[in-house]
């Protein structure tokens, strides 16, 4: 799916970052992803793989970590996480099901990267 | 050594997606990014909208495929200007790829800007190309459990348009549970069931798009 593009514009930051950092090689990235962007681990690492064969940055380490998804609830602002596989939920609190605001779980960056 | 870098993966889809968003402010013109599965009827819902609402309003179309320009082939028979952009296997459309598209529209006096993306909806969802909103159709003879099982882009979408409604006799599809689960997700998304081929609903979907244009024309 959408995970070449990412390993594409992740590449393209690692980089920039390299080159910002004065830095030849690069050991490991780590990524956090929101459940809700739907980026599957194994297509990523795929991509990253594929993309970086013969390059400097071929072999480094991937790793992912996933960010729950946290709403918080417009009826009494209590932040909950949805139990099981549904990523929307009623609120435990008082029962609301409309309008929840996404808190986290739409995220896709870079946390650090390690260089040598 | 770590080096704590903290950047958004999509950085760059992004910037430019927030240029062309400024770019079309200042020329008055609404947006729309239209998602859907393959075969929803985003192709036809763009040419009765065309043709329907051509004395009235200019529109344009950016047609996004992975193959061929069938689409942008369609839509121009109505009269509009379109153009085609062929992905090559990408699954979206980016901001850069509509960037380079409408360099060949004429955009002066236009009203509103189509932009059909690739069919497939997980992942133009996480993709903005410079628009104003996100429609995502939804055609009945989908089932009506997409809402919940692709929850990101009915969260992120301003209109829903529950599509070939001329076939609800045939499937079992329930209008209320999927406008029903799309509110869970996006409380104030306008849902329009409507058929591209009988015409039905299509009124709404109309007083929709004029609504959004004098708005974004008031605020400008
Ligand atoms: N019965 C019925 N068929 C429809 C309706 N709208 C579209 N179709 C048919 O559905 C098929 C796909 O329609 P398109 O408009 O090409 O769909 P699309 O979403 O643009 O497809 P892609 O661009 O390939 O993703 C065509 O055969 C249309 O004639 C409708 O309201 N009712
Ligand atoms: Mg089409
Ligand atoms: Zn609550």
């Amino acid at each position: 799916m959408h995970e070449l593009s990412i390993a594409q514009s992740l590449i393209a930051l690692i980089e920039d970052e390299m080159a910002k950092h004065g830095k030849k090689t690069l050991l490991t990235v780590k990524i956090k992803h929101g459940r809700l962007s739907a980026v599957v681990p194994e297509a990523l690492e795929m991509g990253f793989t594929a993309l970086t064969m013969d390059t400097r940055l071929a072999g480094a380490r991937l790793e992912l970590e996933e960010i729950p998804v946290v709403l918080r609830c417009r009826a009494c602002s209590r932040e909950f996480t949805p139990e099981g596989s549904s990523a929307f939920a009623p609120c435990p609190g008082c029962g609301e099901e409309l309008g929840h605001a996404v808190v986290s779980g739409r995220e896709l960056y870079i946390e650090y990267l390690e260089l040598e | 050594m770590q080096i704590p870098v903290v950047r958004n993966i999509l950085e760059a889809n992004a910037r430019i997606a927030a240029d062309l968003k400024d770019f079309f402010a200042g020329k008055g013109i609404l947006v729309l990014n239209l998602m859907s599965s393959p075969g929803a009827g985003k192709t036809t819902l763009l040419e009765r909208t065309l043709t329907d609402l051509a004395p009235e309003l200019r529109m344009a179309v950016v047609e996004g495929d992975l193959q061929t320009d069938n689409d942008a082939r369609r839509v121009a028979a109505t009269g509009a200007q379109a153009v085609q952009i062929n992905t090559e296997g990408g699954c979206h459309l980016t901001s850069s790829q509509v960037q380079e598209a409408i360099k060949s529209l004429d955009l002066e006096g236009l009203d509103i800007l189509f932009i059909e993306n690739v069919g497939n909806l997980v992942c133009p969802a996480e993709f903005d190309v410079g628009e104003d909103f996100k429609v995502t159709l939804l055609s009945v003879a989908e089932g009506d459990d997409k809402p919940e099982k692709y929850p990101l882009m009915f969260h992120i979408s301003a209109a829903l348009v529950l599509n070939k409604v001329d076939l609800l006799p045939y499937v079992d599809f329930d209008l209320d549970r999927a406008s029903r689960h799309a509110r869970v997700l996006n409380e104030c998304i306008s849902v329009f069931p409507v058929s591209a081929r009988s015409r039905e609903g299509l009124d709404a979907w109309y007083d929709w798009l004029r609504q959004r244009l004098a708005a974004k024309r008031a605020s400008a």
